[in-house]
């Protein structure tokens, strides 16, 4: 018993070891489940606030182009108002319940990203108190850029599309061929079409959106532009096609989210027919 | 070895962690060569701190970056094989006879083929670590790899360019 106690207690810096490597891949694992409670991240109040105070700095840098931005995009806004709004002179109309709004939108700020890994995480600086629930998408004037995965008070944190577990249902817009995005972990500028079977007709060019199907974001948002087309090597039943992002993610500074408001609807729906909507 | 040694140590840990935070976060040299620079604050302990300490330490530093940086338990892994390879690979790299175990193996005190030899295998197995963690199911081995070579010679030249420039005077310890 003695040696054995002896020889434990010899090795006892590798039985360390040992036990923290295990902690660690623990910990990994936990956090890459998708539903796994995410109790250490950057939605944690200090580590929210460190984050947003170097924000701060660095987009004080990038605080023209932002505004260049916004400003472009109150323009579009602004003419698309002109085009609705009713002459004063016609009679209002009831709208029924196919044009009511559905989603509902909301804006913030990115303060914290990271290109890096092939996980790839955002940080927003809203949370519950704002509004912001887990599971809302999040674009911007660009194109889309992820979605809620969990909310603490104040702060908020989002895969980001470059996060290899994050799968966004869209379509072609010129053949409304849908398929699946995701991206590959390799290049941060460009993501994978999938699922788009070989007979699809798929030009280099052509925008992909987003479907509409998968009740986070509303149909139309842009994802990027088809830069390559080829049969996939290996399922030759399918395409394999890439996509340049039209979102630079390098420079995300402020994002939109948006909430479908008949989700709960739609998935109680789904619960019904016993389907699963990975969205 | 005392608390007080250890003073300085704590204070360049410190440093560098927060220059890791702050400027290396998303920085990565054609998208393959990561700078691991707190990573030096863990080369230089001396060679008489004892692996458990130096574990637990670099347990939590880990912990600490990878909460900032959303890849939880990553740098952890890594930083914690890290330190447990540390003090055997330096009792090994170093010549017969002229170990001493008090020594800093900085560079100034190592000399540089000496440092290259101690701290690159090192960096290349923090790299192998991490990046297995990251790209677990999805990249090939040979990504894994090259990223990992790449990282450690890009931090080996940034660990040696921040000894030359900071470290010139022979700090008191």
């Amino acid at each position: 018993m003695g040696r054995i106690l002896q020889f434990l207690y010899r090795v006892r810096a590798f039985l360390l070891f040992a036990f923290l490597e295990f902690l660690a891949i623990w910990m990994i694992v936990a956090n890459n489940s998708p539903q796994g409670a995410a109790f250490f991240n950057s939605s944690n109040e200090a580590v929210g606030n460190a984050l947003k105070k170097q924000a701060d700095v660095v987009q004080f840098f990038s605080l023209a182009e932002a505004n260049e931005a916004l400003t472009a995009e109150n323009a579009a806004l602004l003419k698309q108002l002109m085009a609705l709004q009713v002459a004063p002179d016609s009679m209002p109309l009831a709208l029924d319940s196919l044009l009511e709004a559905s989603y509902e939108f909301k804006g913030a700020r990115v303060i914290g990203n990271s290109l890096r890994f092939s996980q790839n995480y955002l940080t927003l600086n809203k949370g519950s108190k704002q509004g912001i629930k887990p599971g809302m998408g999040v674009f911007n004037s660009q194109g889309a850029v992820g979605r809620i995965k969990s909310v603490s008070e104040n702060r908020a944190v989002a895969f980001s599309l470059l996060n290899t577990s994050l799968l966004i249902s869209s379509k072609i817009k010129t053949s409304d061929v849908f398929g699946s995005v995701q991206w590959d972990g390799g290049n941060t500028s460009e993501v994978n079409l999938l699922y788009v079977p070989r007979h699809v007709k798929a030009n280099k060019g052509d925008s992909v959106v987003t479907s509409g199907f998968n009740a986070v974001f509303p149909e139309g948002i842009l994802i990027g532009v088809i830069s390559n087309v080829e049969v996939n090597k290996k399922d030759s039943n399918y395409l394999s096609i890439t996509v340049k992002l039209s979102t630079d993610f390098s420079k995300l500074s402020y994002v939109y989210l948006v909430e479908n408001t008949s989700f709960t609807e739609l998935d109680s729906l789904y619960k019904q027919s016993e389907l699963t909507n990975d969205y | 070895m005392t608390i007080k040694s250890l003073l300085p140590y704590a204070f360049l840990i410190l440093i560098l962690g927060l220059v890791q935070l702050l400027f290396l976060k998303n920085l990565a040299l054609f998208g393959h060569a990561f700078g691991f620079l707190y990573l030096l604050g863990l080369l230089i302990l001396p060679g008489n701190l004892k692996t458990i300490p130096l574990m637990l330490l670099a347990f939590s530093l880990g912990f600490v970056l990878d909460i900032f940086f959303q890849t939880i338990g990553m740098h952890t892994a890594a930083a914690t094989c890290f330190a447990f390879f540390k003090p055997i690979w330096l009792k090994i790299s170093s010549p017969t006879g002229g170990y001493d175990e008090a020594e800093e193996p900085s560079l100034s005190q190592i000399g540089l083929g000496r440092f290259v030899t101690y701290a690159f295998p090192l960096l290349f197995l923090y790299g192998v670590v991490f990046f297995i963690a990251d790209q677990w199911g999805t990249g090939g081995f040979f990504m894994v790899l090259s990223k990992s070579f790449f990282s450690a010679l890009f931090t080996l030249m940034l660990a040696i360019l921040v000894q030359l420039l900071f470290f010139r005077r022979k700090r008191g310890i």
